[in-house]
C-alpha cells in the first residue's frame, strides 16, 4: 500500500512537470468516432479553426477511440463541447448537470437508419424490415451508436419480438458506419444497419460498389446528432460563452465544412428534443 | 507411452481442446479472406513511411511509456519482492498482475482521462506484480553461502546488497531486459484505447484498409524491438529513464474530483447507489452473472484451452526451424526471422489484423495466440535443443525429431506451456474487446454503456479466473515435477 502511494506521488510529481502545456483556458471539444478517423480529423480541425476565429479563443479538437471515451471526456471536463449522437448525448448530459444540447443539423431532426444487405442474400428494398433477414449474419456499428445500434436494435426487437442474437445467426459490432458499409460490401456480414447520411455521402463520392451492397429498408425518422456543451462553461470561460458558441455554430455557413458532416446547416436544439431517444434506450435496457 | 504422466496430461489437454472445438465458434466469415490477406502482405511489402505526421511521435511515445512504466513497475516490484514471503503481499501481487494492462488503462481512462498517468499506471501496476513474483523467485534461488561467511554484526541491507544481489545480478538484468521488450508491446497496444502510442495509428490505418501505412508501422515496430540490444545500453539507461517522462506528451489535465467520483459513485453497484440496499443487490448480481459473466467465462475458458493446445502444437512444429540439428544456415536464419516476428507482434495486434481479414469468430484469436506464444516457446525450445549433443550415428530427419529431440525437450516444453497458460488466458479475456465473446467483450460493453459498476465486477471475475488458472498451472507443474524458469 505504501509503495503504491509512493509510486503515485512519484509519478504525479513527474507528470506535473510537463502537463502544463494545455492551459486551463484552451477550449477543447471532441466527437464520437462514428466514421473513418482521417475524415473526422480533417472535418473537426476545420471546425476548431472556425471556432478559434469566431470565439477569439484557443480551440482544440481531440480524437477519441470510442463513443464511451467521448462521453467520459465530456463528463470529466476534459472536453467542454462535443458532437454527440442521440444516445451518447443523452448519456453524457445525464451525467453532467446543467449541460445542454445547443445545436443540431437540420437533417438531425428526422434522421434515418439504412438496413443494408450484400447481394448474395438476394434481398430487395421493402417498406418494412424484411422477414427474410432472419438467420443471416448481422452487424451493428458501435455499441454506443444511435443509428448503428440503438434504433436498429429497437426496430429489430419490435419487428421480431426477439433479441437480435436470436434473430440473426451472428451479431457483430463493426465499430463505425464506414466499417459497417465495408463489411457488408465485402460479404463478411450479410446484413448491417448504418447511418443514412454516411451512406449517401459515400455513394455521392463513388465509394460504394452498388452491385455488391444495397439498401433494403429505410427506417422511420428519429432525432440524432447534436452539439452538447457543459453547464459550467460560462463559469470557466466567461459569462455568455455558451451563447457565443451556440451563435458560432448556428452561423456556420462554410459549404465545405457543412458538406463534410454532411449537414445543410445547423439549427437550435434543446435537451427535450432527445426525449424519444432516452425512452427507447431505457426500453431496451441500454440506459438505466 | 500412456504410463508417462506427462503424456497422459498432454492427452487430457488435447481431448479438452477437441471437445472445446465442438462448442467453439470457428469460422472464416469474410467473403474473400485471401484477397484481403494478399492486400495486407502487399501493404507490408510496400510500406509507406511518410503517411502519418504522427508516426515518429507515436514511436517516441511508445518507447517513453514503456520506459516509464517498466521502470516504475520494476522499482515497485523489487521492493514488493523483498516482502513477498508475506501472504497478503503475494495475494496483492497476484491480483494486480491478473488484470491486463488494457483493462487497467480502461479503468484509469474513466477518471484520469487522456493524461500520461493513465498509460504509465496501466503498465506499471501489472508489471509491479509480475516483477515482484519473478524477482522474489530469482532472489530465493541465490546461493545462501556468501551470506553465512559475513562477519557478525553486518547490517541486513549491506548483507543483501553484497551477497544476494551480486549472485543474481545477471538473472535480474536478463529478466528486466525481457520485460522492457514486453513493455514496448504493452505500450504499443495501449494506443488501441486512445493513448498516443503506435496502436492508435495502427488501428486508424487498419480499420480504413490502408495497409501500406499499417505495414510501415509494423516494420518500424519490429526494427525497434529487434535492435533493442543496440540502443538499450547499460550506460544509456539512466539517460532513457530520466528522459522518458518528458516524452509522454501532454494529454489533458487531470480533474481530481473525477477520481473521487469514480470510487465513491461510479463503481458502487447501481442498486446500492439508488438506495435499494442489499435486497436489490442480489438480483442485480444474479442478472449480471447469468447474462454476461457466465457466457463470458465459458467462452474465455473454451478459447484459452484451444489456444493453449494450438500453441503447443505450433511450438513442436516451429522449434526445428532454429534448431542446429536440422537444415542449413539459410533455413535457420529464415526460421529465426519468422519466430522473432511471431513473438514480437503483440497477440492483440495479430488478432486484430486477422479479425479484419477473416471476419469475426474465435479462429483469428486462436491463430494469433498460437503464433505469438508458439513463437516465444518455440524460440526457447529451439535454443535448448542446440545444447543437446547427439551421438554421431544418431538418426536423421523425422526420426531424429521424434525419437531423439522431442523426448529430451518435452518436459521443459510442458513447463513453458503451463507457465504461459495464465498469460494466454489473460490475453484471451482481453481479445473480447475486439468483438469475440470472451469476458473482455462484456467488460467493453459495460464500459460503452457507462456502467462501470458492472465493468468492475466483470474485471474482478476475470482476475479471479486468471488467479485460478495460475494456481492450477502451478499445481500441475509441481505434480509433474516440471522445472520452471522465470524468463519465459
Amino acid at each position: 500500500m505504501t509503495h503504491n502511494l509512493i509510486r503515485k506521488l512519484l509519478i504525479i510529481g513527474l507528470c506535473s512537470l510537463f502537463s502544463a502545456a494545455v492551459t486551463a483556458q484552451t477550449f477543447i471539444f471532441t466527437a464520437i468516432p462514428d466514421e473513418d478517423e482521417t475524415k473526422l480529423v480533417e472535418r473537426f480541425r476545420g471546425i476548431a479553426d472556425y471556432l478559434s476565429e469566431e470565439l477569439d479563443a484557443d480551440v482544440k479538437y481531440i480524437p477519441v477511440k470510442s463513443y464511451a471515451a467521448a462521453v467520459s471526456a465530456f463528463r470529466n471536463n476534459q472536453v467542454q463541447l462535443a458532437w454527440f449522437g442521440g444516445l451518447s448525448g443523452v448519456q453524457a448530459r445525464s451525467l453532467v448537470p446543467g449541460s445542454q444540447a445547443i445545436a443540431q443539423g437540420t437533417e438531425d431532426q428526422a434522421f434515418y437508419v439504412y438496413f443494408i444487405a450484400h447481394e448474395s442474400t438476394g434481398l430487395d428494398r421493402q417498406d418494412s424490415l424484411p422477414e427474410d433477414v432472419r438467420g443471416k449474419t448481422f452487424t451493428f456499428g458501435s455499441k454506443g451508436s444511435t443509428s448503428g445500434r440503438l434504433i436498429p436494435e429497437y426496430l429489430i426487437r419490435e419487428t421480431f419480438g426477439e433479441a437480435p442474437e436470436d434473430v440473426f445467426s451472428r451479431v457483430g459490432y463493426s465499430g463505425n458506419h464506414t466499417r459497417t458499409l465495408r463489411l457488408v460490401e465485402s460479404g463478411t456480414y450479410e446484413v448491417g444497419a448504418m447511418n443514412f447520411a454516411v451512406w449517401e455521402k459515400e455513394l455521392e463520392n463513388g465509394n460504394i460498389d452498388t452491385d455488391a451492397v444495397k439498401v433494403i429498408w429505410k427506417t422511420p425518422g428519429f432525432p440524432n446528432y447534436q452539439w452538447s456543451i457543459r453547464g459550467d462553461v460560462d463559469e470557466n470561460y466567461g459569462e455568455g460563452f455558451t451563447d457565443r458558441v451556440r451563435e458560432a455554430l448556428l452561423s456556420l455557413d462554410d459549404p465545405e465544412l457543412l458538406e463534410s458532416f454532411p449537414r445543410s446547416d445547423f439549427i437550435p436544439a434543446s435537451n427535450d428534443d432527445y426525449e424519444p431517444i432516452r425512452k427507447v434506450a431505457k426500453e431496451i435496457g441500454i440506459i438505466d | 507411452m500412456l504410463s508417462y504422466p506427462t503424456v497422459r496430461t498432454s492427452l487430457i489437454f488435447l481431448a479438452i481442446a477437441l471437445v472445446g472445438l465442438l462448442f467453439a465458434d470457428i469460422a472464416i466469415t469474410a467473403n474473400n479472406p485471401w484477397r484481403d490477406l494478399g492486400n495486407f502482405f502487399l501493404g507490408v511489402l510496400t510500406p509507406n513511411f511518410f503517411s502519418s505526421e504522427g508516426l515518429l511521435t507515436a514511436l517516441l511515445r511508445t518507447v517513453a511509456f514503456a520506459f516509464v512504466g517498466v521502470t516504475v513497475g520494476g522499482v515497485c516490484g523489487f521492493f514488493l519482492a523483498l516482502v513477498y514471503r508475506f501472504l497478503p503481499v503475494r495475494v496483492f501481487c497476484a491480483f494486480i498482475r491478473a488484470i491486463h494492462e488494457l483493462f487497467w488503462a480502461l479503468i484509469f481512462l474513466q477518471f484520469f482521462g487522456f493524461h500520461p498517468l493513465t498509460g504509465v499506471l496501466a503498465i506499471a501496476i501489472p508489471y509491479s506484480g509480475i516483477f515482484a513474483k519473478v524477482y522474489s523467485e530469482i532472489l530465493e534461488e541465490a546461493d545462501p553461502e556468501p551470506g553465512r561467511l559475513l562477519p557478525p554484526g553486518t547490517g541486513t541491507i549491506a548483507a543483501f546488497l553484497y551477497t544476494r544481489i551480486p549472485d543474481c545480478w545477471v538473472q535480474l538484468r536478463t529478466y528486466t531486459a525481457y520485460r522492457l521488450e514486453c513493455g514496448l508491446r504493452s505500450s504499443a497496444i495501449l494506443g488501441f484505447v486512445g493513448l498516443p502510442t503506435l496502436g492508435f495509428y495502427l488501428e486508424t490505418s487498419f480499420s480504413q484498409g490502408m495497409y501500406s501505412d499499417a505495414g510501415a508501422m509494423l516494420i518500424l515496430f519490429y526494427v525497434l524491438i529487434a535492435t533493442i540490444p543496440l540502443w538499450v545500453r547499460p550506460k544509456l539507461l539512466p539517460v532513457y529513464i530520466v528522459g522518458a517522462p518528458f516524452f509522454l506528451g501532454d494529454g489533458l489535465p487531470i480533474v481530481w474530483g473525477n477520481v473521487e467520483r469514480f470510487f465513491t459513485e461510479d463503481i458502487v453497484p447501481s442498486p446500492l447507489r439508488d438506495g435499494e440496499g442489499l435486497a436489490g443487490l442480489l438480483p442485480w448480481l444474479n442478472e449480471l452473472m447469468i447474462e454476461q459473466a457466465l457466457p463470458g467465462i465459458w467462452n474465455t475458458v473454451v478459447l484459452t484451452q484451444i489456444a493453449l493446445v494450438a500453441t503447443g502444437i505450433l511450438t513442436l512444429l516451429a522449434f526445428p526451424l532454429i534448431s542446429n540439428h536440422f537444415g542449413g544456415p539459410i533455413r535457420r536464419t529464415s526460421g529465426h526471422i519468422f519466430l522473432v516476428i511471431a513473438r514480437s507482434t503483440p497477440e492483440y495486434i495479430l488478432a486484430y489484423i486477422l479479425l479484419q481479414l477473416w471476419g469475426p469468430s474465435m479462429l483469428p484469436a486462436v491463430v494469433a495466440l498460437a503464433l505469438h506464444n508458439g513463437g516465444i516457446i518455440g524460440h526457447l525450445i529451439g535454443r535448448q535443443t542446440n545444447t543437446i549433443r547427439l551421438r554421431s550415428d544418431a538418426p536423421k530427419g523425422f526420426n531424429r525429431y521424434s525419437w531423439e529431440l522431442v523426448p529430451r525437450i518435452y518436459r521443459s516444453f510442458l513447463a513453458f506451456l503451463f507457465y504461459r497458460w495464465e498469460i494466454i488466458m489473460r490475453e484471451t479475456a482481453i481479445l473480447g474487446i475486439l468483438g469475440i465473446y470472451t469476458l473482455g467483450f462484456y467488460v467493453d460493453s459495460a464500459i460503452q454503456s457507462i456502467r462501470f459498476d458492472q465493468a468492475m465486477v466483470l474485471i474482478l471475475i476475470t482476475a479471479m479466473l486468471n488467479i485460478g488458472v495460475d494456481i492450477l498451472g502451478r499445481y500441475i507443474r509441481r505434480k509433474l515435477a516440471l522445472q520452471t524458469m522465470p524468463t519465459c
